[in-house]
Formats: structure tokens, sequence, C-alpha cells
């Protein structure tokens, strides 16, 4: 279908443009951006005055809980909620049940999506079979059913032994390698980070220090494998300037956080909300606004939602006893748009942090931009209107947000995925 | 964000924590305690104050003792008190915090006593009680992990007016294991609210949370020192678990160092009250000859404290 | 509307007593007035010790609807009750649900050989089967409800009777 979105403002950060023009779409391509190609008749036309039209937001993480925790949420609904947030691509997590540890099962899980035909997935594949921080995992095997990269999500190898070789072998084949900074110790039993907030609530508390110590762990890894290391949900001031320390001694190394670190920090638990239990734990105003600047300065790399669907019952719970994390995949552009916003961020440097530059870290070239001849995925979205964050609205099956009740900018009014037009809003 | 513990009125409609508690909310619980110490040396040690309430002691961790304490502060109130040990019946089962307490409210419960070892669980049920409409019940803290123990902060404030008359003078010093106490926490933002003009926190710093200076105390690590002109010593139980292993390295070694001896309270004022909010471990906290001493108020605090928790149920269920 | 003196009804309701004083007679003084009423009581009579006081706020009635207002003051009973003849002292009889109160209270601490009741005034308006024996005035017609009948002390000690619209 060919279609023209017709008299938007066109923001395509990874070209650093912002205009008002058209779009022609043919082939499931952007066939030409202001003038139309010869011969074009367009089949359909969105008129898109007034609204941006921005590539497809990508999200760095994205737990769609498929297999294993169909309970909480399935392909289906959170497919949804992707296309409902402009989200166009996601990167999914290994810690489904079973873990992305076998080609098959990553191969199923693709076709899974290919089949519903919303949002294309980028599998993240265990680093160790089942997460254990034992075997490695059969990583040749896995890029080829799908995988982009390796992680351990949010177990990490406490073994230092057995992920310095997986990160050798990794590096082998030039294999991306994400790791969440969490020193299995110092983060054990622990729930909140460990402040003022811990210590008035009396909730077990993590140390930075939990997070300094493994980045460090990783940086000395990387430097003695040539693993190509990217480092997940950053959450501490002190974290990054280690990030930063290394990069001045020229080791090539990126970050990203989540959109709950970028505005949230401890204080906003309050009483107990379970909504703030999160991994890694919320830090105090401080490190909240050191990553907010880093994120701005591209210090740090990308913003994600760190999307993790969980049911009502298990956020019903005493703080330490309920289920970390936080949906996310709606809010990544109205939590994308608040920053900027509060920031004074130009529009298309703070959607490169969720386009151009997410897409950099998957290995994406043919999306995440708007150049004639990628793929056309995008999103069209009016900054101008505001949208109520309520149980009622979001696709996701996950209601757990703390950011329930708000009030935020920017309303999805088209997502294309390959051209054609998947969510009207 | 409202205070769970406010209702919409701003009056008191549970007790789960003193922090953020006003001084005139404290001090008039103290006052409202005052008669009620009274009562026990009547012959009927009876008010018909909670006649027909129904009181259920949610216990979800095991402590005869504070059960106990609040058994007699509700009977002595005439309500009907249901003990329930929940550690060994419904969860066990599987059943959650909240289905426990929903079950409950069936059976017409006017009030919960919860004590819990998480964090904040007497909070979630507070909320969820608000945000079912069932404002007419009432929940008291009796102990939640490490975060809020109200009514032993309370009987320790109407101890030590009762030794000390004013707080706005008094050196108070609190010794041992300030981190995992969910009753320290109580007792220094009570001390705070009171207007103790200076509170020393005394102890190894594995015990001794990061940044509790902000909560309005001075640290000590030398007992000698933090002790000297005290009017109050306020001593901390040491949990066995955490009486060898990382924390500390064997009990004698901690006696040795933050142990109160005779010779170390000598450095206290000479009317100095010894506190400990129970049961002892004599010999690792504190010495025999000191718990049993002239200057020890530890039976006179749970004597008060019945009438604290008396104060406490009977101002809420009048709310 | 004009009332006695409630230094000279206090001495009437002295004389009352006087003639059925017994050994063991004790008086009781409800908070705040009875036990100013009390304390005068006993000294006008010349009884021995001091007499006791309550504070009944604990047994109200009411207490479900109203709630505790305000702490109340500990109960002050420096004698035996058992076997005592008690009079009950109080200001004002009205609905007879505060002499209630103080009867159940009363028995808290022991049984006594019997209790009486003596008041300053009785307005009228009863929902309870509660009489004085002993009463100094008895107003004509009983007070409308939204009035409150209340003894006063003054800072020079005398007491003295107040209308209150409530």
């Amino acid at each position: 279908m060919k279609i023209r979105i017709a008299n938007g403002r066109v923001i395509d950060p990874a070209r650093q443009t912002d205009r008002v023009q058209d779009v022609f779409i043919a082939e499931g391509k952007i066939a030409a951006l202001g003038e139309a190609p010869a011969g074009f008749a367009a089949e359909r036309t969105l008129e898109a005055r007034g609204l941006i039209v921005a590539p497809g937001l990508i999200d760095l993480a994205a737990r769609l809980r498929e297999p294993g925790f169909e309970y909480r949420a399935t392909l289906e609904s959170e497919m949804e909620a992707a296309m409902a947030g402009g989200v166009t691509s996601v990167a999914i997590p290994p810690d489904t049940d079973p873990v992305l540890d076998e080609p098959g099962l990553v191969e199923m899980l693709c076709y899974r999506a290919k089949k519903l035909n919303r949002a294309h997935i980028y599998p993240i594949g265990a680093l160790t079979i089942a997460l254990g921080g034992e075997r490695l995992s059969e990583m040749a095997e896995l890029v080829e059913a799908g995988c982009v990269a390796f992680s351990q999500a949010n177990v990490p190898i406490v073994d230092n032994m057995v992920l310095m070789r997986a990160m050798q072998y990794a590096a082998t084949f030039e294999f991306r390698v994400w790791l969440q900074p969490i020193a299995p110790f110092l983060a054990r039993n622990g729930f909140t980070h460990d402040g003022e907030v811990a210590n008035r609530l009396g909730l077990p508390g993590i140390p930075v220090a939990a997070e300094t110590v493994a980045i460090f762990t990783y940086l000395q890894l990387a430097r003695a494998t040539g693993a190509r290391l990217h480092i997940t949900r950053l959450s501490s001031a002190e974290g990054l300037a280690l990030i930063e320390q290394a990069r001045a001694e020229g080791m090539d190394v990126t970050c990203d956080i989540s959109i709950n670190h970028l505005h949230l920090c401890d204080r906003d638990i309050g009483y107990f909300n379970t909504h703030c239990h999160l991994v890694p734990p919320l830090r105090d105003q401080d490190d909240r606004d050191a990553l907010a600047r880093g994120l701005a300065e591209g210090r740090i790399n990308a913003l994600c939602s760190d999307h993790t669907p969980v049911d009502d019952d298990s956020k019903l719970k005493p703080f330490s006893e309920s289920e970390a994390g936080a949906t996310g995949l709606e809010l990544l552009l109205p939590l994308t748009l608040k920053w900027a916003e509060e920031s004074g961020l130009p529009l298309s440097s703070a959607l490169a942090r969720v386009t151009s530059e997410a897409a950099r870290l998957i290995g994406i070239t043919k999306a995440g931009h708007l150049a004639p001849g990628a793929r056309a995925d995008i999103c069209v979205f009016d900054p101008a209107a505001r949208t109520a964050i309520t149980r009622d609205k979001l696709k996701s099956q996950g209601k757990n947000t703390p950011f329930l009740g708000l009030e935020l900018p920017g309303k999805v009014r088209y997502t294309l995925v390959e051209g054609q037009l998947m969510f009207e809003g | 964000m409202r205070n769970p513990q406010l209702n919409k009125h701003g009056e008191l409609q549970h007790l789960l924590t003193l922090d953020g508690l006003p001084r005139e909310v404290i001090v008039s619980i103290l006052d409202h305690a005052a008669p009620f110490t009274e009562v026990a040396e009547r012959e009927v040690k009876k008010l018909p104050l909670l006649r027909g309430k129904s009181i259920f002691n949610l216990f979800f961790e095991n402590s005869t003792r504070t059960r106990t304490t609040f058994e007699i502060a509700a009977k002595r109130l005439s309500a009907d008190v249901v003990n329930l040990n929940v550690s060994t019946s419904s969860t066990a089962k599987g059943e959650s915090l909240l289905d426990t307490v929903d079950n409950l409210c069936a059976m017409q419960a006017d009030m919960f006593v919860v004590r819990h070892a998480a964090s904040g669980a007497p909070v979630l049920i507070a909320q969820h009680l608000q945000a079912t409409g069932r404002d007419h019940i009432h929940v008291i803290n009796a102990g939640d992990g490490r975060h809020a123990h109200p009514t032993q902060g309370l009987l320790d404030m109407y101890t030590i007016r009762h030794y000390k008359r004013d707080f706005t003078h008094l050196t108070v010093a609190i010794i041992g294991d300030v981190l995992h106490s969910r009753v320290a926490r109580s007792q220094i933002a009570a001390l705070t609210a009171l207007g103790v003009p200076e509170l020393r926190i005394i102890g190894p710093r594995t015990l001794l949370p990061d940044g509790i200076e902000k909560l309005g105390a001075r640290i000590f690590h030398d007992m000698r020192e933090g002790l000297r002109g005290a009017d109050v010593v306020m001593m901390l139980r040491l949990q066995n678990e955490r009486m060898s292993g990382a924390l500390l390295p064997t009990p004698q070694e901690y006696f040795k160092v933050w142990g109160l001896t005779a010779e170390k309270l000598a450095l206290a004022k000479p009317d100095a009250i010894v506190m400990h909010p129970g049961p002892l471990n004599r010999g690792v906290e504190i010495d025999s000859a000191v718990a049993d001493g002239a200057q020890a108020v530890i039976l006179p605090q749970v004597t008060f404290g019945i009438a604290v928790r008396m104060a406490v149920m009977s101002m809420l269920a009048g709310q | 509307m004009q009332f006695p003196d409630a230094e000279t009804l206090c001495q009437q309701l002295a004389e009352q007593i006087r003639p059925n004083l017994q050994p063991n007679t004790v008086l009781i003084g409800i908070r705040t007035g009875g036990e100013w009423l009390a304390r005068r009581l006993h000294a006008l009579l010349g009884l021995n010790g001091a007499p006791g006081a309550i504070d009944i706020s604990f047994y109200r009635d009411d207490y479900g609807a109203r709630g505790l207002r305000g702490p109340s003051l500990r109960a002050d009973i420096p004698f035996s009750i058992e076997d005592a003849a008690v009079i009950l002292v109080d200001d004002v009889l009205y609905t007879g649900r505060t002499t209630r109160a103080a009867l159940n209270e009363i028995f808290d601490f022991g049984r006594p050989a019997s209790v009486e009741l003596a008041v300053l005034v009785d307005r009228g308006g009863r929902e309870l089967p509660i009489a004085a024996r002993y009463c100094a005035h008895t107003l004509p017609e009983a007070l409308p409800a939204a009035q409150n009948l209340q003894l006063e002390r003054t800072n020079a000690g005398v007491l003295t009777l107040r209308l209150i619209d409530a």
C-alpha cells in the first residue's frame, strides 16, 4: 500500500532534520520525503498537520513475558501496548521461562512475533545456560536464530572466571555483551537504595557499591577480553562516572537508563509504593539529576522502558515481598517528551535516545531513521496533547507503573510498521 | 500521597509509625495513657470502652510477649480478642496477606494488631482497607520488619516522661543494633518530635545505618564517650542471628565493647535510667547487675506498655 | 432564670446529709463540679480523711459515637470502697446517665454497702430511673435540652451556678 503522510513536522534524529514535509511510503519502505516520487499515487493519505512524524521508537528492554509468564502478559497484549506507544522495535531480555538459551526457543519466539505482525523483536540471548552463570550458551547458534546480543538480565554471574570466559567467547564473534551492573553479594537481600528512605522505612538497602563494583569488574574484564560491552540500566552518578573514566581512557563502552530512573528517585517510594520496587533500585535525587544530565549530553547513549509487566497480586504485597518491575512500553514516548520539556532539550536530540541511538546499540541499520529506503517504521504523535495514565487506558496487561494517575505529554496518532498502519489513536 | 495513618479529616485512623507524627499527637497519647495506669490497681481491672469490639491480633511473626501485652490491653478495655498466629496457619497454605485480612474483615473485625517480618506490611493493610472503603477498621502496627514499633516507642516515651518529666533538657543514648531495629526507629522519631536536644546513637559501624545522623542523632562508636552525662540509656536487643558472622565477631567482644556494665553506666548521670525493650540478653548487651539494678526501669516499661496500648486502642476506636 | 446562690445550696445539702451520716460514710465526687462539691461537703460535715473523685469518661455510654474528648484524669479514691456507705456527689442531676456511669465505675473498685446520690440541683429531664436522696434545689420546670447548667468556681474558690446555651 502506498501511503502519504501529509503536512507533518518530520523529525529524523539520525540526520538531524526537523522540518514540515510529506513522507511517501511504498512497499514497506520510505520512498521519499518532501516531493512525491514520480508516478506515486497514494492509496491513503494520513493528515499530520500539527503532528510530529518520527521514526518508530526502538526499546532496548521490553519483557513481553512469553514464554513462561503468560499470566502476567502475552505477546498479543504487549504487542498492542507497543503499537499504542509508537514502539516499532523491541529488544527482549532473556529472562523468560525457560530462558532464551535455546536456539529453538528463540526461533519460536521470532516466529510467533512475526505471525502477530506488530513490532519487530530483537531477542537478547542468555549469556549462560538458564542464566545460571556456569555454562556458556550456544552463542553462535543463538545469533543465527535471531539474537542480537547476550545478557544475564538481572541475574549476575557470581563466578568472575565464568564471566570472563563468556565475554571472551562472545568477543570471538564480536557479539555484543549487555550486562546489568549488579555485584551479587552486595545487592543480595536488598530492595531499595541504601539511603535516607531505606533507613526511614526500614527497608534493607542496596549500596551504590553494588553497582560500581560490578561496573568496575565488567570494565576490567572487557579490557582483558576485548568484549563489546554495553552496560544496561544505570542507576547512580558514580556508576556513570566510572564509565566516563573508561571512555576517557579510550574504551568503547555504551550504556542506557530506564524511563523510571530518568524521572524518579527513592523518595517516590513514599509509603512503600511497590510500583517503585525496581531493579536496579531508584537512587537519590542527585543520582537522578546526574543521569538526566548524562542522557541529555549523550554520555548515556539510550533510554529504554525496561518494560516489565507484573500482575496485581505480585504488587499487592509488602515491599520486600513484592515483585520488582514496571510496565513501560506505552510510557516511553510520553516520558521522553516530558524529559525534553523539562530539560529544554530539542525534540530531535531527545528522540535520538529512543530511535537512532538505540538502533545503533542493537545494530539495526534499516530502521531508527527516516532516510529513503529505510523500513517504514514510523510514529506520528501529537506533541501538544496530554494523556492521563490510567489502568483502563493501558493496553499492556501489566498496570504496574509509578506514573499511574499522572498526565503526561504526547499522544500517539499513528503507528506504522513496515509501511502498514498498525495503530490509530 | 496521603499519609496512610490519617483519615480524611487528618485524624489518627491507624497507628503505623511514629515517623512524621506531630508532637501534639504523641503528647496526647501519653496524656491519655496516664489514667489507664491506675486501672491495673483496681479490684476489677476492666473498663467498658471497647465493649462489643472485636480485635484481631494478627501475628505473622511469633512474639508471645508483645501479643500478650496487646491482649491484656484489649481485654482491660472489654474488647473481644482473637489471637491468630498466622505464621503457622493460613499463609503457610499459600494465602496472601490481603486475603487473610479480607477474610477477617468478613468476620466483623474492628481492629487489627499486626506483627509482620516485612517492613510496611501494616501500611499495606491500612492502604488496602482505605482502598476498599472499610474506613471503620483500625490497624495498629505491633512491629513490622525493621520499619517501626510505634507502641514500643510510645511506652518508652511514657517511661521517660514518668521519670524525667520534661524532654527538652535530656541527653538520651540509644545503644546497639540500630540498623535492624524497628524499636530504635520509633524511638528516634518520638525523641526528635518531643524535642530531645541531645540524641546519641552508640554502636559499631556494622550495626548503624548509613546516614542515620540525618534523622537527628549524633553518632558514637566509643560507648564510654557516648554515655558521658546521659540522662536516659536505652539498650537495644541484639538478635541471636547477628551475634556472630559478618556483622559482629562474637557476643563476647560485643559485650566487652558495647555491653552495659555498672562501670560504664557510672559515666552517665547518677540519676540516669536504664531501659530495654526486652527480652534481655544478659551478658551480651547488658550485665545482670545493671538489668536488676536500681537504675533499671525495664519492668515499669512493661507495666506502662499496657496503659499506652489501652490509650492507643481507645483513641483509635473513639475516632 | 435566676438561680439560688450555690454557696447557700451547698450549706443546705450538707444539712440534709448530716442526720444520716454513718461511721462508714464516704463521699465520692464526679469530676469536675461534683469533686469541688464533695470537698466542700466533706469539710462542712467534718469527715475524716479525704473525699474520693472519679472521672466517668471511660464509662460514658456515648463513647462509641463521640470517642474520648481529651485526656481524662485518673480516679482518686483514697479509701476502700468495700462495705462503705458511699454518697455519690454531683453538681447537677439531668438525664441520669452520668450517675449510671459513675455507679459502674464505683463497683469496679469494690462492693460498697450502699450508694446514695447527693446533688446541688435537679434540672429535670431524666432518661433513666435515677433519683437523688439529697437534693438542695429542684427546678420547678425542666430546663430545655439546649441549655446547660453547670457549677463554676471562681479564683477565690466561690461556687456559682451558670446557665449556658449549649
